[in-house]
């Protein structure tokens, strides 16, 4: 039997407010164990929440770029379950009256291009960290759990899809635009090695044409944006391969994991899922008017889908004019440059393809380097004056990321000009048609597959500064 | 109303340890005190609104500003346990 | 010769202000007080004889200078010890906060600090003020200090004692359900439950926390104006704190009654009301009509529902309040192999029986499948109960009732019988439901010598009148007693 996927993706996004949620502690990645901790964050007896009016703005940025309505009513719950990262056992949550329901985005894939419901996205505080001590790290085996609370109370915004994704390819797509959005936003890290987002998936199968849902299973531990295709694939096909035996999907929570690239049953009891959600008692609801909404919404900047748009009408690929809208850093550099004169296409294809690269490859961000969009520009104008060439470029642009100097002065210092003068070039050229004249004659006689070899000859005689496009107009001179 | 409560459930839901005597007699007073609360099922409250808040009050927010955090040394000579600047404690079984 | 520790708070305001007396002098009165008495009373977890000593001296300094001080410059203040205190064993009579020492001050704490009076010590309750006879405590019984084989009330018990006896000229409580107003009855004092969100809750360890207010116990109504107008105001720390203007507590004071609309709770009278408590309310209703009051019975027929929603509600908030007690990260520790166990047995171990048993309640009301039945249900019940308290102040500008039903029962009386000890809270309860404010007063005594409560009930922010009707109340019923323990004097 066919199987078709239904899948459902909740986004949790960590704000980079300066101060928590709930609390004046400030939000910061990296500071010794529990030292941004109050009374508030810290759980402590007696102490009282008071919620952060730029959380609540940067949670209806995310709404209204993900299309939703601002509910102009909405109230924060209690979460119960116990768990030592979360000090007052019980998370401030929303529940059934979040801040932003009801929106959407497109997505495009190879699978052609549809629309993902955005169900709801409510604000909640994060948990602190647990570092399980014992055996490989693994929760259980460990012999103690160590806790660090500087985490806790950092605002988190839940982002929840309805269950519209059908692959997980779409699944991917879906987690790419949705960082994308919040990262043009400007509201979120969205680092998902840090867990500043983090993805979870509902998905259950059902008989392809069926219009009921197969029983759930939720996936967690998806640390890349490749690890929710890798995983939601695995489930796909386990999930298959137990329905086909005829057995019954579990509905459970299953781990990712990475290493193996398999997903495992966690451990946790039935209890676990009454949350026992109930109406805060020690804050107020919050009332959004429509000039309040306006407000923030008139604050918005330029979404991916708007920015695709325009790069598509540059004469940009789907793929490239997506990922640029996606990054907002590439979209920026890539804006300076075509700005300062250099050709679109060119420049979106060095900056989704060399500048991601070496990026990814150095683990920096595009604003930790050098380049920017004067840079590129200077770097297109000199390969369309034949002074580099096409890898040459792509050597001086290594060499600009890296803070060697502006793409002129590391083409000089990497002695990478090129060479497309007639007097320099014509010496080279006939000392290899002197040395290869079985091809040249072939050529002269309108054999022009040799044509490539004999530049290639001369490309390596003159060490690769020769102008191709040069090299080639003296052979068909001297070719007649 | 009669009430039959599920009390080992709600032990555990409520993460405490107790005897089965200690269930038993838990169970019978919690059963007492919840049928004379049940009374409140003879009010008809079709169309009433639930109030969870004696006020009725919205948007109580504060400002996006750093204050001065808890000194780490006062937080941790409260814990029962540490282990440096961390709190410890024993190996966690189930996961949230 | 006076024992200072017999004075009401405004006498000592200005014997204090008069250079009479010194700060210290009035301390070490209270000491000697609460040295005679504690064995018999045990209104104290806690005194704090070097902090209260270095806020006397202070105190004193100020005095001397003659710079601007507070009415509370120098007073002694006792603190029911759900008020957390920086580093000041702060334990809400729990074993589970055995030891605790907070990192900071209560907001009203603060203020106290601030107003220059002299913290002299952490007050009993009924473990996390659940109860109405501080008989729940993990450190032991308080007990009345007018007949100590009686119950205090509860559960600022160990509060309205210390007050009563004079081993504190004035005290903070907190009243949930009633927890102000009851013990205050039946120790004879005056004690106010205010306005919700007049009082910053931030720093008040929380039992219910849509019903939980902080307030003052004292000897008498301008002296719980005084202590109120310290307490009262903004503060945003707390989410639910008035940002609103203050009421002026002081401005009804001299008024009397004349011409106010008293309207008379039917449904808080008769049945279940002790004759000798009904007698002396329906009196004092007798004595306010002479005065020139309109006095008229008002029915709230959804007060009949109220203790049954207080019993959901304030245990499905506890059971959430309460889970952040588990071991972690301050308290009490029993060891567990994993990190599930350990918190079981903690809490467990850490907790008394009523703590134990409205986590459960509460616990099992918010379950999957009951919400709806319970939660729900009581939340829609308290709204009807609001919407019987907007009617009847269309009609009067304050309500009244007995505060109790009873007089100070023996110690163990309603100890095994839950559903009786609840009883105790019946008047009280609807203004906590409603959020608004009451005071009780003292109107007298039974025949066994046990002092009756007078509850005056205001709408929202109505303590201007609910001040004025009380001072009135207080003039009529001009009660003077003292209990004996408080006339047992130290030979100077
Ligand atoms: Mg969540
Ligand atoms: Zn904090």
């Amino acid at each position: 039997m066919k199987f078709e996927p239904v899948i459902g993706i909740e986004t949790h996004v960590e704000l980079t407010t300066a101060s928590k949620m709930f609390c004046g502690c400030p939000v910061e990645f990296g500071a010794p164990p529990n030292t941004n901790v109050c009374p508030v964050c810290l759980g402590l007896p007696g102490a009282l929440p008071v919620v952060n009016h730029t959380a609540v703005e940067y949670a209806m940025k995310i709404g209204l770029g993900l299309q939703c309505e601002i509910a102009p009513h909405s109230v924060f719950s209690r979460k119960n379950y116990f768990y030592p990262d979360m000090p007052k056992n019980y998370q401030i949550s929303q529940y059934d009256l979040p801040l932003c329901i009801d929106g959407y985005i497109d997505i495009e894939t190879d699978e052609g291009s549809a629309r993902v419901g955005i169900t709801r996205v409510h604000m909640e505080e994060d948990t602190g960290k647990s570092t399980h001590l014992g055996a490989g790290g693994r929760i259980g085996a460990g012999s103690q759990t160590l806790l660090d609370f500087n985490r806790a109370g950092v605002p988190l915004m839940e982002i929840v899809s309805e269950p519209d994704l059908r692959s997980a390819v779409q699944a991917r797509a879906y987690a790419e635009e949705v960082r994308g959005v919040v990262k043009r936003l400007g509201v979120s890290d969205v680092k998902l090695e840090e867990g500043s987002m983090r993805f979870d998936a509902n998905i259950s199968l059902r008989p392809e044409g069926a219009s009921t849902f197969g029983t759930k299973v939720e996936v967690k531990n998806m640390n890349s944006l490749r690890s929710v295709q890798r995983a939601l694939e695995y489930e796909i096909k386990r999930q298959a391969a137990v329905l086909e035996a005829g057995e019954e999907v579990v509905q459970e929570t299953r781990h990712w994991n990475e290493e193996d690239g398999t997903t495992a049953a966690m451990r946790s009891k039935e209890e676990a899922f009454d949350y026992r959600y109930f109406p805060e008692p020690d804050l107020v609801p919050i009332a959004v008017d429509e000039a309040w909404r306006s407000e923030v919404a008139s604050g918005l900047p330029e979404l991916p889908a708007q920015a695709r748009e325009r790069y598509r009408a540059q004469g940009l690929e789907p793929t490239t004019a997506g990922l640029l809208s996606r990054e907002v850093d590439l979209g920026r550099v890539f804006e300076d440059a075509v700005g300062a004169g250099a050709d679109a296409r060119t420049v979106a294809n060095w900056l989704t393809g060399e500048v991601t690269a070496w990026l990814r490859k150095e683990s920096l961000l595009l604003p930790d380097s050098h380049l920017d969009g004067a840079a590129l520009a200077e770097l297109e104008a000199m390969v369309g004056a034949g002074d580099l060439s096409a890898t040459a470029a792509k050597d001086v642009l290594g060499g600009v990321l890296s803070g060697e100097g502006r793409p002129a002065e590391v083409a000089e210092s990497r002695d990478l000009i090129q060479v497309s003068d007639s007097a320099s070039l014509e010496p080279a050229v006939d000392a290899v048609l002197a040395a290869n004249s079985d091809a040249f004659e072939k050529l002269k006689s309108g054999d022009h597959k040799v044509m490539g070899f004999l530049i290639g000859q001369v490309m390596r005689s003159t060490g690769g500064k020769a102008d191709p496009a040069a090299v080639t107009r003296i052979i068909n001179e001297r070719a007649g | 109303m009669p009430i039959d409560i599920d009390i080992a459930k709600v032990a555990r839901l409520a993460r405490l340890a107790l005897s089965d005597e200690e269930l038993d007699l838990y169970r019978a007073q919690c059963e007492v005190v919840l049928e004379h609360a049940a009374l409140v099922q003879a009010l008809p409250t079709e169309g009433v609104e639930p109030t969870s808040h004696p006020l009725r009050r919205t948007n109580a927010f504060r400002e996006d500003v750093v204050t001065e955090c808890l000194d780490t040394e006062e937080v941790l000579a409260q814990a029962p346990d540490r282990d440096g600047n961390y709190f410890r404690v024993p190996p966690i079984l189930e996961e949230p | 010769m006076t024992d200072l520790a017999d004075l009401t708070l405004s006498e000592a305001t200005s014997g204090l202000q008069g250079g009479e007396m010194t700060a210290v002098e009035l301390l070490e009165a209270v000491h000697r007080r609460a040295t005679m008495t504690e064995a018999q009373l045990h209104a104290y977890l806690n005194i704090d004889r070097p902090g209260a000593a270095r806020a006397a001296v202070a105190a004193d300094s100020a005095l001397g200078k003659g710079a601007a001080v507070s009415k509370l410059t120098g007073i002694p203040v006792a603190l029911k010890d759900n008020l957390v205190t920086r580093g000041l064993e702060t334990t809400c009579s729990s074993k589970i906060l055995a030891g605790y020492l907070p990192p900071y001050d209560a907001t009203v704490v603060g203020r106290l600090r601030e107003a220059g009076s002299v913290i002299v010590g952490k007050t009993n309750l009924d473990e996390f003020a659940m109860g109405s006879s501080t008989e729940n405590s993990a450190y032991g019984t308080s007990r009345n200090p007018w007949n100590p084989e009686r119950v205090p009330g509860g559960s600022s018990g160990g509060s309205a004692a210390a007050v009563a006896v004079g081993s504190a000229l004035a005290a903070l409580g907190s009243d949930t359900g009633g927890s102000i107003r009851q013990p205050a009855s039946l120790c004879g004092i005056v004690g106010m439950k205010p306005t919700y969100g007049l009082v910053s809750r931030y720093g008040l360890i929380a039992f219910a926390s849509s019903l939980d207010q902080i307030g003052p116990l004292t000897r008498t109504v301008t002296d719980s104006v005084t202590v109120l107008e310290a307490l009262a105001g903004y503060d945003p720390a707390d989410s639910t704190s008035h940002p609103g203007a203050v009421p002026d507590f002081r401005a009804g004071l001299e008024r009397g009654v004349a011409g106010l609309r008293i309207g008379v709770v039917s449904e808080l009278s008769g049945e279940g009301i002790d004759p000798q408590v009904q007698a002396a309310v329906a009196r004092m209703v007798t004595s306010l009509e002479g005065e020139g009051a309109k006095v008229t019975e008002v029915s709230l027929p959804s007060f009949e529902y109220a203790l049954s929603a207080y019993y959901l509600i304030a245990p499905a908030e506890c059971s959430a309040n309460l889970a952040r007690f588990d071991g972690v990260r301050y308290g009490l520790r029993r060891d567990g192999d994993t990190v599930e166990e350990m918190m079981a047995n903690t809490r467990a171990e850490g907790f008394g029986p009523e703590v134990t048993r409205r986590i459960l309640l509460g616990t099992y009301a918010l379950s999957a499948g009951y919400y709806d039945a319970f939660y729900g249900q009581a939340q829609r019940v308290r709204t009807l109960i609001l919407n019987d308290f907007d009617s009847a102040y269309g009609q009067v500008d304050v309500l009244v009732s007995p505060t109790s039903p009873t007089t100070a029962f023996e110690v163990g009386a309603r100890a095994t019988d839950p559903l009786a000890m609840y009883m105790s809270d019946v008047c009280t309860i609807p203004s906590n439901l409603s959020g608004h404010p009451g005071i009780s007063v003292p109107v007298g005594l039974d025949d066994a010598g046990l002092p009756i409560g007078f509850q005056v009930m205001a709408p929202a922010l109505g303590e201007e009148v609910l001040f004025q009707v009380a001072a009135e109340v207080e003039r009529i019923a001009g009660f003077s007693e003292r209990p004996a323990l408080a006339n047992s004097r130290a030979d100077i």
